[in-house]
């Protein structure tokens, strides 16, 4: 899949280039695209429910009351009937980018497989809410889509009668159409709030509502819109007539067209076959996991600081099972363990300065193990030289494009920069092996594995735990959360912190990969 | 002035976002019939008479089956397929013959057929058939119809009306 998902993020990686401007990292929406579309939803959700006040079911009645609402009530139900509309259209824009993301970021396979496949049900629950929303004006629009929709049902061999003859003409349409229809439009609503539910049942600390500033710039945008361009009928349905020109709603009946180009039966095989592909792209090919994490009963002492910082609910804490004087124990679940190693990094015991025993920490990937890193980061620093000496550590999403041959530069490459316990920048600089610690991650701070960044930051600034110990120069470690668009960027940014950097005011010996006799091995560390 | 510059650039990425919204909400228009022509559907749910007829049970045969399912007449479920005809001006557009619906095929059966027409006057034939016989058919109605542009004429059947409806 990577011909199609290398183009694509490269759009979205100039995208959110441009609005990181304007927005920040905070307010992006690129990277609350989840969240934006769960906030549509609540607006459509509210402004329905008002809607809902003044609407009347009946052949006539549904048209007559949604003109009163628009025209007469236009300050109000107006304003309510158009927010509406267009965060309806807001929430599938929102839903299909973030689809389209996750997948152009590879974010649909391995253990996030279940939130993939639950998205296929929600496009399916929004596109028939949206539908029974625009029968229910009874224009010609909401004419055009019933009858378009029941001949396109009727292809299917599970009705007995045809349901398009219910729209043959007048006298044989019936104000209980209508009710069905106001059933439909309020029970789909609530099946697609289960859904959400399930989708996000694998993922630890959802994003469910975007950042205030963001979320208040969106209901501006829908407001000034509801206010500027308000939606309208499109004149009362006349079963005797045909509607020639629509204005179709392109977010949800763009199937429509196809439907009356292709046929009914090639549509559903679309729809269908569409959906089957989406849902089994997961596993074509099926990721394979470079390693996940392993729990060490002899270094764990159920400090639950792992469960925490997982992700992806991976870790649950058990009773204790080794008999030694602890509640609790750590427990992996191999199904939903994504490999990103961030409980790694926030295991206290993951220290490099390990004088009495290996670097085995509580937990551990089992094919990167910490003691692995230690070593790569001896041998990458070994033949650093110069007055400036970086030591870059990166995940392979913020080393994309590897690193650039820059003197006195030398990368390692972690499977997320979370992963990193504060203590290794600190055994970096305490022993003199570098001058200077960048940290390279995903862009704008959205992390693949979800809170690396977040974690990250949190650590180094002491407001989570393992902390960075206050004795490390702050100013000797730059942080670079661009996702490296291009090793030409990534040097220039390189170039610029090597430059940043104060010079060393009494140079020591660099010490040598001699981690178990060190004399510093702070037990305190991290605890 | 950064932040007013940051504030700004929001503004005109919320601006061109509401006209992506606004704009594709409903526009642009779809033409999806043409303006000068008229609409006729042909739909009927009917169910034609049974593959052969009833026959009463032996006295031995209804001693055989359960108490309950004691029916004297022996039915079979099967219907014939419906047989129709519409013809609009001498030329025929459609003639097919429906098979039943359902499982045993006692259902009916379903047609449900568009045809776009020029406005203007019209002759039309309809004809259906739905017993055992081999020639001719059981319905038929012959009419004269002046449709306008986009105007929409159902033909719809109902055994118990007489056979076959125009709805206006």
């Amino acid at each position: 899949m990577l011909f199609l998902q290398r183009p694509l993020r490269a759009v979205f990686d100039l995208i959110e280039s441009w609005l990181d401007k304007p927005f920040g990292p905070d307010w992006n929406p690129m990277y609350h695209l989840g969240a934006l579309g769960f906030f549509y939803f609540w607006v459509v959700a509210v402004s329905g429910i008002y809607v809902y006040i003044f609407f009347d079911t009946g052949i006539s009645e549904a048209y007559d009351s949604v003109e009163y609402m628009t025209h007469d009530q236009w300050y109000l139900a107006g304003v309510m009937r158009s927010l509406h509309r267009y965060a309806s259209d807001g929430m599938v824009a929102m839903m299909m980018l973030h689809m389209v993301r996750e997948f152009s970021l590879d974010r649909h396979r391995g253990s996030r497989w279940f939130t993939w496949f639950t998205g296929v049900p929600i496009l399916w629950l929004v596109v028939i809410c949206g539908i029974t929303g625009y029968w229910l004006v009874w224009d010609s629009l909401a004419q055009y889509v019933a009858t378009a929709t029941t001949e396109w049902l009727d292809w299917l061999p599970i009705f007995g009668e045809s349901v398009a003859r219910n729209f043959l003409s007048p006298e044989l349409l019936d104000d209980r159409f209508f009710t069905l229809m106001v059933f439909l439009h309020i029970a789909v609503p609530l099946i697609l709030l289960l859904v959400l539910w399930i989708h996000l049942q694998r993922v630890s600390k959802p994003e469910i509502f975007p950042a205030r500033g963001l979320a208040v710039g969106s209901f501006g945008m829908l407001l000034a819109l509801s206010l500027a361009w308000p939606a309208l009928s499109q004149g009362p349905a006349d079963l005797g007539k045909v509607p020639a020109a629509i204005g179709l709603d392109w977010f949800y009946l763009i199937a429509y067209p196809v439907v009356e180009i292709w046929g009914a039966g090639p549509a559903w095989a679309l729809a269908f076959g569409g959906s089957t592909f989406i849902c089994i792209l997961p596993w074509l090919p099926r990721l394979q996991h470079k390693s996940i994490a392993q729990v060490d009963l002899a270094n764990c002492n159920g400090c639950t600081r792992c469960q925490v910082d997982c992700p992806f609910a991976a870790i649950t804490m058990n009773p204790r099972s080794d008999g030694r004087p602890f509640e609790r124990e750590a427990v992996v679940d191999p199904e939903l363990c994504t490999g990103c190693g961030l409980c790694a990094g926030a295991c206290p015991t993951s220290t490099p300065f390990r004088r009495a025993s290996a670097l085995v920490p509580g937990i551990d990937l089992v094919d990167q193990p910490l003691r692995d890193l230690r070593q790569q980061i001896q041998d990458a620093t070994d033949n650093l030289s110069g007055e400036r000496r970086v030591l870059m550590l990166g995940c392979a999403h913020g080393m994309r494009f590897g690193h650039p041959a820059i003197d006195g530069v030398a990368a390692v490459q972690l499977p997320c920069v979370g992963a990193l316990p504060p203590s290794f920048i600190d055994y970096v600089l305490s022993r003199n092996l570098a001058d200077g610690v960048l940290l390279a991650g995903c862009n704008g701070g959205e992390c693949y594995s979800r809170f690396g960044i977040r974690w990250t930051e949190e650590r180094l600034a002491g407001e989570r735990d393992p902390h960075l110990r206050s004795r490390v120069p702050r100013d000797r470690i730059g942080q670079l959360w661009t996702g490296a668009r291009s090793a030409k960027q990534l040097g220039k940014e390189l170039r610029a912190f090597q430059a940043r950097l104060p010079e060393r005011p009494a140079k020591t010996e660099k010490s040598k990969a001699q981690p178990e006799a060190s004399p510093e091995t702070p037990a305190e560390e991290t605890v | 002035m950064n932040m007013l510059f940051r504030y700004a650039g929001q503004a005109l990425v919320y601006l061109i976002f509401a006209a992506f919204l606004g704009y594709f909400a409903s526009a642009p228009v779809y033409n999806h019939f043409p303006a000068d022509k008229a609409l006729i559907k042909l739909s009927l749910a009917h169910g034609a008479a049974r593959e052969g007829g009833c026959r009463r049970r032996t006295q031995e045969e209804l001693q055989k089956l359960a108490p309950n399912m004691r029916r004297p007449m022996d039915c079979p479920r099967q219907r014939l397929p419906v047989v129709i005809e519409f013809e609009i001006d001498g030329v025929t557009l459609y003639s097919a013959s429906e098979p039943p619906t359902g499982l045993s095929g006692d259902g009916p059966s379903r047609i449900y057929q568009r045809f776009t027409v020029s406005a203007g006057k019209h002759d039309i034939v309809a004809r259906l058939r739905d017993s055992d016989r081999t020639e001719g058919f059981d319905f038929e109605k012959k009419a004269t119809i002046e449709l306008k542009a986009q105007q929409s004429l159902a033909i719809d059947f109902r055994q118990e009306m007489g056979g076959f409806l125009l709805r206006w």
